[in-house]
């Protein structure tokens, strides 16, 4: 195996920022942004794409870190929870979960606020039936989902221009 | 505990106080912890379930570059456990491994990749047992023993306890219902997966960053472990990412992390994978049971006979603990005037058991609740009037001695009942449409400690200072049920400041008086009232200074909105900090403390310290169902559930606790189950766990999940903190009977035993088509030796709560 | 955390220098696509590929085209196809049902179609398969869910296959040599561990499919995402304006180690209308052809049972019957 570099450079775009960083070839997105771009927001339950705990967005489309190839990410635009925020100013969706108990634990959050923040990005009026399908693939074992259908809709409503 | 007045926290809807750090991806849970120079640990884990090590050989993997520790059994001479009766783990196995996954090596390595790979050099050598798969075969097979001590053979507990004649009470009995249940064990899935770092200090001493519910206990435990003085060692419990009681245990691998950092002299870390998750597991007992209950033609209880046989997997674990409570809890929902309880816990080569949520009892309750339902049937009665007309009275004893409080499950069934329109759904909604009804009651924290002592269940610190600032010191964790948030709200209420004003310290055992650890729902309530107690003696002073200030007498002052003012007159007032000011000039440094020791449970033979409890919560719970006739497919449009929370201290996270349970008591209704399986045992001897994934082992998703309609039913009970019980467990508990009753009334079979799948179903639907008992369900109670019982006569019938003869009954009419 | 094992990483710009790639360096190199299927399988070590051979930089693997049918280049992902309109309906709903929308955004249909055969004893971490000695499908000898069997029984899990069976679907096979278009049933072979009749050095390029069908595709699954088909009915017919069934295909899909076509009961169906006791008669035709085994989720003898009852939704929507209330109680959400 000795063709194989032990490390590449390459540049992410993540969270509105151009990121070099240097990592283990073999490293997963989730791996390179929690153990070498120090982003520990984005979690892990599985690392297979059975949990979706690792959710971020590429490209404004919302993957599992745990199964995209660290090498295949550069250029690409990532989004994770640390981006989520406009400064001090929490994301409506960061807000509504924290009012409305959609945040227990909080492990699966960071996943779930992304995966939702790509539903309302597209359509900004989802109904209960849409929202509970875009986040069919994030597991929750605290909430049993309510709170968080009824944040994710609050929130829809406070981003209403 | 002081209550009165004007609640301006307690009872409103906030974010919670640590809601901010949970949406920003700031909250540090135990693998997002970095340290310089910081190493990482995997185990290597039996493939066999049964099995003498015979030899260890590491020269591979030691030579790996990249690996800079390895240990094994021989580094860790002393045994640990949680409980003190069941001290028989070994960090890495000590000759002798017990089920598939039980750790045997350590590999300490520059990063886990490396370490992997050193594994894989890593070569053991076994002598294959005979495995023991489950508790019949406990029975059957004595020998091998699993450990060399437990009551007899491969049977960890067996006991007996009859409080009354119950043969007698059933004799007189208008009708006696003998019916069999299981329980399928299940585990807990947390989505994070147990980490920890071990990092040595610059004293050399020991700090543990770990996922864990129960700092205290980890920290006791520990030292004995390692052989070290307490004071040597700091753990910190980083908040959970889920816990429901799989993070109660010592683990294997916090020990082995420490040791190996204490012998490097470097951080280290370990993260198991979810594999390992399901193989810590400490999870749902399964539980056989065999349940004889009398009643009279009115559908009054007269006595009950329960027998149980739990499977308890490789480990004692809080086994000693579950075993009680497979039966302690029945007495505390229904006058029951007569009750006897065997159980076994027998020894299994799987992964041990321990405490869900819930703790043991959801399993009898299941039997209880769906044998009322026939019980209900048989008699012609409404399944809800026949358990409205049995709930227990409030400020009585039951047979077995537990002291119950407040009783709000009357009215969480006429609520539940309402809501979901009741009586004009039940029996009258058609083929393949029913509706089921079940109730439950649990604790608000264990009466007693896992280790016996008499000193506080929780203490709680204040500190407050001339900037006005206020800081709370508490042992418990946050495991995502708002532990954080209850104590910010308590000691807020009666300072009169906004909560978020307030800093919380907590799960820290270097930094926080002792709190016993997140489990048996103790938090609000023991935490709770030790606040209060803290925040009391703080504002005592603060108000004396206040009141020389204003110039009146301190009872005259009223704090609230972060200010102290005369409570006639607001305009003569200090702001909150202007009075911790003078408070500090006159008292010097100020500081208060309280703390919490449940009351003395009544009950006084051996075995009355698990059951007793401040204040028991209450639930009843309404689900309606649609079963596909021909293929046994079950939906569930809806859940009603009505909650007896004494009071609400956040009605945001007391919801999100009762909808958390219902959705784990439908997911073990409907799918979970930690099933192993074995292999033709003439070919192999494995038995391992089926499904240890989460694709596999099934966990509902958000479209499998039906609305919730939670009601909180608010009843203070005084020896709660402004009178609130717990919520985070109780409400599961009704779930998996109301399904089973839900089915039933759609299309006429019992499924006695979980989870209830769509083939258990069809089956049952094709017996009841050829005209059979449609029922799937045990079929048979092996022969358990139970003890003689230890006898005890309920309160009413002249006993004192000590074991009592037989024949010390007075005659009861 | 469950990681890779190290690999060389190859990213071709067309399909030609990716054939010229797995060619040159033989079993040793695999495609990479989504990413969906190989990479747990690839932290779990069943495949631990020197050399990864990614398709996501080639151009071409992207297309669509729509004439007298659709084509889809096989690197298009699954929610592409999901909102494509002109995706016909049983792929579409076969496509919908997949995994769930993280999975559907990465995962593409060549992969889908190529997807590993699953097996509750091979579908493990390499631990607990030592722990089991292993099975035939890797590392063993001994087929665990049949210890007479010779063969492996590992089952087709992929959704998309039969629900394209159906639709008289094509793929094109591209390799160094050459390329051949070659129906979606000869893809499979049943056989769990040979499953693909591709070539290792041949890439599946487009998938083909003519239009005129009415189809339907009913996947029975335990929950409402996540989980792999236990059972995949997918059949498509084309009507005359009598209703009278012209032409039929009815294929089944994690029923075997294949997705295949069942000829009997796309013949019987043939110059019928789909009366109620046509589509019994059917129905227990197609259930006959199901064969489970003990090695994915469910107990066995129901999913046998119910086999006819799936092939009976498939039937009775195909007739017009309103079977959205069914619908949504088994997949849980509106397909």
């Amino acid at each position: 195996m000795a063709a194989v570099p032990q490390r590449v450079h390459l540049k992410f775009l993540v969270n509105g920022e151009e990121t070099p960083v240097s990592f283990a070839p073999y490293k997963t997105l989730l791996e390179v942004l929690r153990e070498d771009l120090n982003l520990t927001g984005t979690k892990h339950g599985c690392e297979l794409g059975e949990c979706g705990a690792c959710a971020v967005l590429i490209d404004g489309e919302p993957h599992l870190s745990c199964l995209v190839l660290g090498v295949e990410c550069e250029g690409r635009r990532i989004e994770t929870v640390e981006g989520l925020a406009d400064g001090a100013e929490l994301h409506p969706l960061q807000a509504a979960f924290a009012d409305l108990g959609a945040a227990q634990c909080g492990y699966c959050t960071p996943g779930i606020l992304m995966t939702a923040k790509a539903l309302l990005d597209k359509d900004p009026n989802p109904s209960r039936e849409t929202i509970k399908e875009a986040i069919s693939g994030n597991l929750c074992r605290c909430t049993g989902y309510q709170q968080i259908f009824e944040a994710i809709e609050e929130a829809a409503v406070r981003m209403k221009p | 505990m002081s209550t009165q007045g004007k609640l301006r926290v307690i009872g409103k809807a906030r974010r919670r106080v640590d809601g901010r750090a949970k949406v920003t991806g700031l909250t540090r849970f135990a693998d997002d912890i970095v340290l310089p120079r910081m190493l990482h640990c995997r185990l290597l884990r039996s493939p066999h379930p049964h099995a003498e090590i015979l030899e260890i050989i590491t020269g591979k993997a030691e030579k790996l570059p990249g690996v800079h520790l390895i240990l094994t059994g021989k580094d860790f001479p002393v045994t640990f456990g949680i409980m003190p009766v069941a001290q028989d783990e070994y960090p890495l196995a000590n000759g002798r491994v017990r089920y598939v996954g039980d750790p045997i090596a350590a590999v300490i390595a520059k990063d886990e990749q490396t370490a992997t790979e050193a594994l894989d050099l890593i070569e053991v050598k076994f002598k294959q047992l005979k495995t023991i798969s489950n508790p019949e075969e406990a029975l059957q097979n004595p020998e091998p023993r699993i450990h060399d001590y437990g009551d007899q053979g491969n049977i960890h507990r067996i006991q007996s306890y009859e409080f009354g004649d119950v043969d007698e009470a059933l004799a007189k009995s208008d009708h006696v219902f003998d019916d069999l249940f299981f329980y399928e064990g299940n585990t807990h899935l947390p989505i994070e997966q147990h980490a920890s770092v071990a990092a040595p200090d610059g004293e050399g001493k020991l700090t543990l960053w770990s996922s864990t519910q129960v700092p205290h206990y980890i920290h006791r435990a520990l030292a004995r472990a390692l052989q070290m003085p307490a004071s040597h060692i700091r753990v910190i419990a980083c908040p959970n990412g889920g816990g429901f009681g799989g993070k109660c245990d010592l683990h294997n691998h916090e020990i082995v992390v420490s040791r190996a950092a204490l012998k490097l002299g470097r951080p280290v870390k370990i993260c198991l994978n979810r594999e390992e998750v399901f193989y810590m597991h400490r999870g749902r007992h399964p539980v056989l049971m065999r349940m004889r209950t009398g009643v009279t033609k009115d559908g009054k209880l007269t006595g009950m006979h329960l027998q149980t046989l739990l499977d308890g997997g490789g480990y004692g674990s809080y086994g000693p603990a579950s075993t009680f409570y497979t039966g302690v809890l029945q007495t505390v929902t229904y006058e029951l005037p007569r009750y006897k309880f065997d159980a076994c816990r027998a020894f299994t080569n799987k992964p041990p058991c321990g405490p869900k949520r819930g703790h043991g009892t959801p399993q009898p309750r299941f039997g209880q609740e769906v044998q009322l339902d026939k019980i209900a049937e048989k008699l012609k009665l409404d399944p809800a009037e026949l358990r409205l007309n049995i709930v227990a009275k409030p400020d009585t004893l039951t047979a077995n001695w537990l002291k119950i409080g407040t009783i709000g499950l009357a009215e969480c069934i006429r609520q539940a009942t309402a809501r979901s329109d009741w009586k004009k759904k039940f029996r009258k909604m058609g083929p393949g449409r029913g509706i089921g009804i079940a109730c439950s009651s649990y604790l608000s924290g264990a009466g007693l400690p896992i280790y016996w002592n008499k000193m506080p269940h929780s203490g709680v610190q204040l500190l407050a200072d001339r900037s006005g600032q206020v800081t709370v010191f508490c042992g418990a964790t946050e495991i995502g049920q708002g532990s954080d948030d209850v104590l910010a709200a308590m000691v807020a209420e009666v300072l009169g400041m906004d909560p978020y004003d307030i800093r919380c310290v907590t799960g820290d055992t270097a930094l926080t008086p002792v709190d016993l650890g997140s489990y048996s729902s103790r938090v609000t309530v023991m935490m709770g009232n030790a606040a209060i107690q803290a925040a009391e003696k703080l504002k005592a002073q603060i108000a004396e200074a206040a009141g020389e200030q204003l110039e009146v007498i301190p009872s005259r002052l009223s704090f609230s909105d972060g200010r102290v003012f005369v409570t006639e007159n607001s305009n003569k007032s200090l702001s909150f900090k202007e009075a911790v000011e003078f408070a500090e000039v006159k008292f010097g440094t100020l500081g208060a403390v309280g703390s919490y020791t449940p009351p003395r449970a009544p009950g006084r033979y051996k075995g009355a310290g698990v059951g007793p409890s401040p204040a028991y919560s209450y639930s009843a719970c309404v689900v309606e169902v649609e079963v596909d006739q021909a293929t046994g497919w079950i939906a569930v449009p809806k859940i009603w559930i009505a909650h007896d929370i004494g009071r609400t201290v956040n009605p945001v996270l007391a919801r999100g606790q009762v909808e958390g349970s219902v959705y784990m008591g439908l997911a073990e209704a409907l799918m979970e189950e930690q099933v192993f399986r074995r292999l033709p045992p003439k070919m192999s001897h494995a038995l391992v766990h089926k499904i240890p994934s989460l694709l596999e082992y099934k966990s509902p998703t958000s479209l499998d999940m039906p609305e919730i309609d939670t009601i909180l039913i608010e009843d203070p009970d005084p020896n709660c903190p402004f009178g609130a019980k717990e919520a985070g467990q109780g409400p599961l508990l009704p779930v998996m009977p109301a399904v089973a009753n839900a089915i039933f009334d759609a299309v006429g079979v019992r499924i006695d035993e979980l989870p209830i799948t769509p083939d258990k179903v069809l089956k049952a639907l094709e017996l009841k088509a050829a005209g059979k008992n449609p029922r799937v369900g045990p079929e048979r109670f092996p022969l358990v030796p139970y003890p003689k019982s230890i006898f005890v006569l309920p309160p009413w019938e002249g006993g004192d709560g000590k074991e009592s003869k037989r024949d010390d009954a007075v005659a009861v009419v | 955390m469950m990681r890779l094992p190290w690999f060389d990483y190859r990213a071709p710009r067309t399909v030609a220098e990716a054939a010229k790639i797995l060619a040159g360096e033989g079993p040793g190199a695999m495609l990479i696509a989504g990413g969906t299927d190989l990479l747990p399988n690839m932290k779990r070590r069943h495949q631990t590929p020197k050399v990864l051979v990614s398709l996501r930089g080639i151009p071409s693997l992207k297309s669509f085209s729509n004439g007298s049918g659709v084509a889809f280049g096989s690197g298009l992902t699954l929610t592409e196809v999901i909102r494509n309109e002109k995706t016909p309906t049983a792929l579409y709903q076969a496509a919908a049902q997949v995994a769930t929308v993280h999975l559907r955004n990465s995962g593409t249909l060549g992969g889908n179609l190529c997807l590993d055969t699953r097996c509750t004893y091979y579908n493990q971490n390499h631990e607990w398969r030592k722990a089991i000695d292993f099975c035939l499908k890797k590392d063993g000898d001994i087929c665990w869910v049949a210890t007479a069997s010779k063969r492996c029984v590992a089952v087709s899990s992929t959704d998309t296959a039969p629900a394209l069976i159906a639709l008289n679907a094509k793929v094109i096979l591209e390799g160094v040599p050459g390329q051949r278009e070659i129906p979606v049933e000869n893809l499979y072979r049943n056989d769990g561990i040979d499953y693909l009749s591709r070539k290792p050095d041949e890439i599946l390029t487009q998938i083909s499919i003519p239009g005129g069908w009415e189809s339907t595709y009913w996947k029975l699954r335990r929950r409402g995402a996540f989980d792999f088909p236990i059972l995949g009915v997918a059949i498509a017919l084309q009507f005359s304006s009598e209703k009278i069934i012209q032409e039929a295909r009815v294929a089944l899909g994690a029923a075997a180690s294949r997705p295949f076509l069942l000829e009997k009961a796309s013949e019987f169906l043939k110059g019928k209308k789909l009366s109620d006791d046509v589509i019994a008669e059917t129905s227990t035709l197609i259930a006959s052809r199901a064969k489970p085994l003990d090695n994915t989720d469910m107990d066995l003898y129901w999913r046998k049972e119910v086999a006819d009852d799936f092939a009976g939704y498939a039937l009775r929507e195909l007739r017009g019957d309103d079977m959205r209330a069914t619908r949504l109680r088994i997949a849980r959400f509106a397909v």
